[in-house]
């Protein structure tokens, strides 16, 4: 027994890990102060931006978008949310949570939808990728909270950067299998009429899998949320400081507050960014493209169609 | 120097290509290479010529390696070896940049689940082979209008694929290929997808494109009727090699082999067989100064009921029936010419057996197959037509060779009076 437990030695994978961690601390703090900044200012700026005009007249744009992408009941529901996320005393943190979110959501899907379309071209790409993402995936959110506070200190960026990791594999993912996904005989088609790669990529492969990546988009963004209430833990601010709070304080109603105000900004995201890869046909502005573009966009009777397509044999 | 010119064009997919090319040529199978090496023979050992404005087309079923053959012709898939020259110039040694400047502006292709752009007007789709050149905006436009409209689709520019049915859709594939005015088509399939009766009206439509642009066309088709009814010539594979090539006439009437001959054992026959075929020499003609007496004596003989009478160059002068000849005996006519009759039916060398069935039976006569000046070539009867269209080709080749009492004897007269 002792001879089989001894048989394997100990890897000190902690310890290099830990060693690894310190040496970037020490050894690249200019390029961590200066991705620190960055952040820092983006998130910083986004939410005073979102914070600036009056609640109310917030409340009323995010409700206009709703209508315009995805439905006017869809409008009334955000106007309805988002006045008891202000009625709940909410707001301030909310903001300062869709702040952090939308800043690390872009940077991870600028990330993830190069390093997808790379993967889908190259199969080496793609075999060393996964794992990776895996890994990225998996690994519990707390265990790179911790070398992040290292590096960037408490507060906004260590959430950000904790958010872009967790929030970044879907992106990759999802933009690999749009690409990969669309039909062969289309690609084919592009190339026997003479299209260069890149011709193919943006005038073929794109718009064509945009659906696909318009849902690794989604995905992003909702585990962006999800890990920027985490990020609260290393004083990201916002609801994830909320929740915090009300665990060490036992505060319940607090707790429930602030975990609505998170759900109710989680169904407005996750909506929008849906309406956009998938249209429902039911917003504002397809309606009124529809109207001004003409007939583009209506259905066509189907019968009607294949009769005319046999008209000439039953003449013939 | 043909139009395109394909010599040992051979594929084999797989980790060592090479290797298997090497086995393929040392005589080993397509089965014996993928159990051995786990390389796959695709395409073995291909060669054959497409001369300008030809209709060319390459059958075999699924497996055979049709598709990849044509793939290999604009490089979608590289050859493992052998070479395809177009006019001279070989398609294998271009560099990227030219090949894309022959696929933009010789070669175009339409597939067998038409591949449109679904995010794309219609217009759009018919111009894109004209954008990748680099065409501009307003003759894009009249391009593809020009090439919708010979497809039978002018109203349908700014609309969308998805509104369309499939028959439509090909259409659009072909009006994509037709406008950039290339003068090779490729066409995997085209037909496939369609149901049969919106195939038969492609196929019409096809052949009236080619009747006024003849672009030289690659047609591949697993559907030997479609094979034999649009095309010049046919290049029969099996097993990714060429088992066959020759007109469609060839292939049903000499099969290379048992293959063949099996696959063209349920083509309908009667579409591609000729008067030709089935052609007999008359059994007697007689001219206009014969004696009445004398046709009777042959008709009784032959136990037929008329016979053709001609001039001295052997053209049509009218039908000696045997009830006009019974009149003439009774008159005592000198000769038949003023008992002359004119009801029999013509046919060209080259008309289809399909066509002939339909008259075959109307007049006392067989039918006359004439040349252009009216001479008469042979007979056709009814009989020699059944029995080409059975299968029994040697019978009607051997037919025209002469007519003994044996064949006579089993005409039996089943001829309806015009």
């Amino acid at each position: 027994m002792n001879v089989l437990a001894q048989s394997v030695p100990e890897i000190p994978l902690g310890d290099w890990v830990d060693s690894g961690v310190t040496w970037i601390k020490a050894n690249m703090s200019g390029l961590l102060d200066g991705i620190s900044a960055v952040l820092e200012f983006l998130v910083d700026g986004l939410t005073s931006v979102l914070l600036w005009p009056p609640t109310l007249i917030t409340i009323v744009l995010f409700a206009l978008i709703a209508w315009l992408i995805y439905s006017w009941r869809f409008a009334v529901a955000t106007l309805l949310g988002l006045l008891l996320i202000d009625s709940m005393q909410m707001w301030e943190p909310s903001m300062e949570t869709l702040g952090l979110v939308l800043v690390a959501a872009v940077i991870a899907i600028a990330i993830a939808i190069p390093i997808g379309i790379w993967a889908s071209r190259n199969p080496i790409v793609s075999t060393v990728v996964r794992p990776i993402l895996d890994f990225m995936q998996t690994m519990p959110g707390f265990v790179y909270l911790v070398p992040v506070v290292i590096f960037f200190g408490i507060g906004v960026v260590p959430g950000v950067f904790a958010t872009i990791i967790f929030a970044l594999p879907p992106g990759v993912r999802l933009t690999e299998l749009a690409i990969r996904g669309v039909d062969e005989e289309t690609v084919e088609a592009g190339t026997a009429f003479g299209a260069t790669p890149r011709e193919i990529l943006w005038g073929i492969q794109l718009p064509l899998g945009l659906p696909t990546i318009m849902a690794g988009v989604n995905q992003v963004i909702m585990l962006a949320l999800s890990m920027a209430v985490i990020a609260g833990l290393v004083g990201g601010g916002g609801l994830g400081q909320e929740v915090v709070q009300s665990i060490a304080r036992i505060d319940i109603g607090q707790g429930f507050e602030a975990g609505l105000a998170v759900v109710i900004l989680a169904i407005y995201l996750d909506r929008i960014t849906g309406a956009i890869g998938q249209p429902t046909g039911n917003g504002l502005w397809t309606k009124l493209r529809g109207r001004a573009g003409g007939s583009s966009d209506t259905p066509v009777d189907a019968p009607a169609e294949e009769s005319e397509d046999r008209q000439p044999v039953a003449t013939a | 120097m043909s139009h395109i010119e394909v010599k040992g064009l051979t594929k084999v997919f797989g980790n060592h290509p090479k290797q298997g090319v090497e086995m393929a040529r040392e005589g080993m199978s397509k089965d014996q290479i993928l159990a051995e090496t786990g390389q796959v023979l695709a395409v073995n050992d291909v060669s054959f010529d497409v001369e300008r404005g030809e209709m060319f087309i390459v059958m075999g079923l699924s497996g055979s390696g049709k598709s990849t053959v044509i793939r290999m012709l604009n490089r979608l898939i590289e050859p493992t070896d052998g070479t395809v020259d177009l006019d001279g110039e070989r398609v294998s040694e271009m560099s990227m940049a030219h090949l894309r400047d022959v696929r933009a502006k010789k070669m175009s292709m339409v597939f067998q689940h038409f591949a449109l752009f679904p995010h794309r007007t219609v217009g759009e789709n018919a111009a894109y082979g004209l954008k990748i050149q680099g065409v501009d905006e307003s003759e894009r436009r009249d391009r593809a209008q020009a090439a919708l409209d010979r497809v039978g689709l002018s109203g349908w520019f700014d609309r969308h694929p998805g509104e369309m049915s499939g028959g439509m859709k090909q259409r659009v594939g072909i009006a994509r290929g037709l406008a950039t005015d290339a003068d090779i088509l490729l066409m995997d399939e085209p037909f496939s997808a369609l149901d049969p009766l919106i195939r038969r009206d492609m196929q019409d439509l096809l052949l009236e494109l080619q009747g006024e642009l003849s672009r030289t066309i690659v047609f591949i088709t697993h559907d030997l009727n479609e094979a034999m009814r649009i095309g010049d010539r046919i290049v029969v594979m099996k097993d990714g090699a060429v088992v066959q090539i020759g007109t469609g006439e060839q292939i049903i009437h000499d099969p290379a082999n048992q293959y063949v001959k099996d696959f063209v054992a349920d083509v309908d026959r009667s579409r591609v067989l000729t008067a030709a075929l089935a052609m007999h020499e008359p059994s007697a003609t007689f001219h206009p100064d014969a004696t009445p007496t004398e046709v009777m004596e042959h008709l009784d003989r032959s136990e037929r009921n008329g016979a053709y009478v001609v001039d001295h160059d052997h053209r049509i002068v009218g039908v000696a029936r045997d009830t006009e000849m019974a009149t003439a005996i009774s008159q005592q006519a000198p000769t038949i010419a003023d008992h002359l009759i004119n009801a029999y039916a013509t046919a060209s060398p080259n008309t289809l057996l399909d066509d002939l069935s339909a008259i075959a039976a109307q007049h006392t006569v067989s039918i006359a197959v004439i040349d252009d000046e009216g001479h008469l070539l042979g007979t056709v009867p009814r009989p020699a037509l059944l029995r080409a269209l059975a299968g029994e080709e040697r019978f009607a080749r051997q037919g025209g060779g002469g007519t003994t009492a044996a064949t006579d004897a089993s005409t039996t007269t089943r001829e309806v009076p015009a």
